[in-house]
């Protein structure tokens, strides 16, 4: 392993798998009566979160916890943020104190690269602006396979917005070096150009994408990130877009429905396929705290020399 | 490369050792096998057969993995960390008399390993060790209740044991490094 996960491009195949192994393993503690292990005892790991996140920060602390490390979030709106520092900075006044991780969420894409410069601490990117969120893409791919027992082969359609994706963008990466068929699907004003370059299908047409998927994952729309014109209403957007049960009825029968969170009933899809027999959303949540104390088992160790 | 435990001699071995296990228990009912990765596994499993053989009572059995709680971890100077395999102890072990089986008993520091690792779930009535090899050179107060063979040996070699389940043959051989 590198010394940083900033993006699934810092993992070979290999090490990709050897995240969803180890993941299996780490599930196993979540079921016991102590769902505690002594292995980062002594380690201190920071969770830096620069952006509002439930899943994913509490995702993190109770991984970071089941594992025994000393961990803490700081809290941004409660930071020196306000008062003018710097991102460096405030990276470099916590480095002084010695973590062994940090754990950076950041609205800027390439934030962790600025901090992985800087920093000798170990930094796991939980999401940076448009760019990456490889712990997202990993536990995507832990669900997929435990429900299809593989990956290469499926195929999977990615609808929503695409364009301010970095769940999208992680999860192309992971999915087509595991083999997958990937299909993007949203509106013409939310489809990045050069998809194709990927390896991935881009369309505009929804039935398109599912027709005989295996697996379907629906990203939210991103109002914060919208500072133009990209769909016309809600209302619309869901009538061309939205997931529901008629759409759901093209994909494969044993299609599952995969959610990043947080969901936009209504709008990219319809309560009743968010809780319908499909949805693996909630599972998805749950895998996450082992992907996660897998990452942090594993890039505990020495790192590779670059 | 001398052999010092061929497929006759181990299955001997293991036989005396579930006889052994019977004698000290006549019954078995709360009696559970737990083999430690990798090699302790199959182990466990024989020994149930073993005893499921003469007894006519089924023992469980589980598997536990213990690189979570190596007290060597985080001190590697370098290299990736150890590959973490599932822990499957399909019953509850409370109030249950547990025999822990190893393949080579060495330091004593796996054991301290697994002794950690198997409290967290529960609080077993007592726990017994069983290896197949003693090979001395303890570093922590550890002793096996039931040993396969004592083999003395020196700090410069390495003994490994080869079984069926995994290896294709059953035998344990002794090599100088």
């Amino acid at each position: 392993m590198k010394k940083d996960l900033l993006g699934i491009g810092d993992l070979t195949r290999d090490e990709i798998y050897l995240v969803l192994e180890t993941a299996e393993a780490m599930r196993e503690i979540g079921q016991r009566p102590i769902k505690k292990v002594p292995t980062l005892r002594g380690k201190t790991v920071v969770n830096l979160f620069y952006e509002p996140s439930t899943r994913t920060r509490t995702s993190f602390e109770v991984a970071e916890k089941r594992l025994s490390a000393d961990t803490l979030t700081v809290p941004v709106a409660a930071s020196s943020v306000l008062k003018g520092e710097t991102l460096a900075d405030t990276a470099l006044n916590i480095e002084a104190m010695a973590p062994d991780m940090i754990v950076l969420r950041h609205a800027s894409s390439g934030a962790g690269h600025l901090l992985s410069r800087i920093c000798r601490s170990r930094i796991i990117n939980a999401g940076d602006g448009m760019h990456e969120h490889p712990t997202q893409a990993l536990l995507d791919a832990f669900t997929i396979r435990e429900h299809k027992g593989r990956i290469e082969g499926l195929k999977v359609a990615i609808i929503g917005d695409l364009l301010h994706s970095r769940v999208l963008r992680s999860n192309v990466l992971s999915l087509t070096a595991l083999g997958a068929d990937v299909w993007a699907c949203g509106p013409s004003t939310l489809v990045p150009p050069g998809l194709d370059r990927f390896g991935v299908h881009a369309t505009t047409s929804i039935d398109e994408a599912v027709a005989d998927a295996d697996v379907v994952m629906m990203l939210r729309i991103q109002q914060e990130r919208m500072d133009g014109a990209f769909v016309p209403s809600l209302r619309e957007y869901f009538n061309t877009f939205g997931m529901t049960a008629a759409r759901v009825a093209r994909a494969k029968p044993d299609v599952i429905i995969m959610h990043p969170g947080p969901m936009n009933r209504g709008v990219e899809i319809a309560s009743d396929v968010a809780d319908g027999p499909y949805s693996v959303i909630l599972e998805q949540v749950a895998n996450g705290v082992a992907v996660r104390m897998a990452v942090l088992y594993l890039l505990a160790g020495e790192a590779e020399a670059d | 490369m001398p052999v010092v435990m061929d497929a006759e001699r181990m299955s001997r071995s293991l036989a005396r050792i579930a006889h052994e296990i019977l004698e000290r228990y006549r019954g078995v009912e709360d009696l559970a096998l737990v083999g430690i990765r990798t090699r302790g596994v199959p182990l466990a499993k024989r020994l149930a057969h073993a005893i499921a053989a003469i007894n006519k009572t089924d023992v469980a059995t589980g598997a536990l993995d213990i690189t979570l709680y190596r007290d060597d971890l985080m001190r590697h100077a370098v290299g990736a960390q150890p590959v973490v395999r599932r822990t499957e102890i399909p019953f509850s072990i409370d109030d249950k008399r547990i025999l822990l089986v190893d393949d080579v008993l060495y330091t004593g520091r796996t054991i301290r390993a697994a002794l950690d690792a198997l409290i967290e779930f529960g609080r077993p009535r007592a726990i017994q060790l069983v290896v197949l090899v003693d090979r001395g050179h303890r570093e922590l107060p550890i002793k096996a209740d039931y040993v396969g063979k004592n083999l003395p040996t020196s700090l410069t070699q390495s003994v490994h044991v080869h079984l069926v389940e995994i290896d294709g043959r059953d035998e344990v051989e002794i090599r100088e490094s």
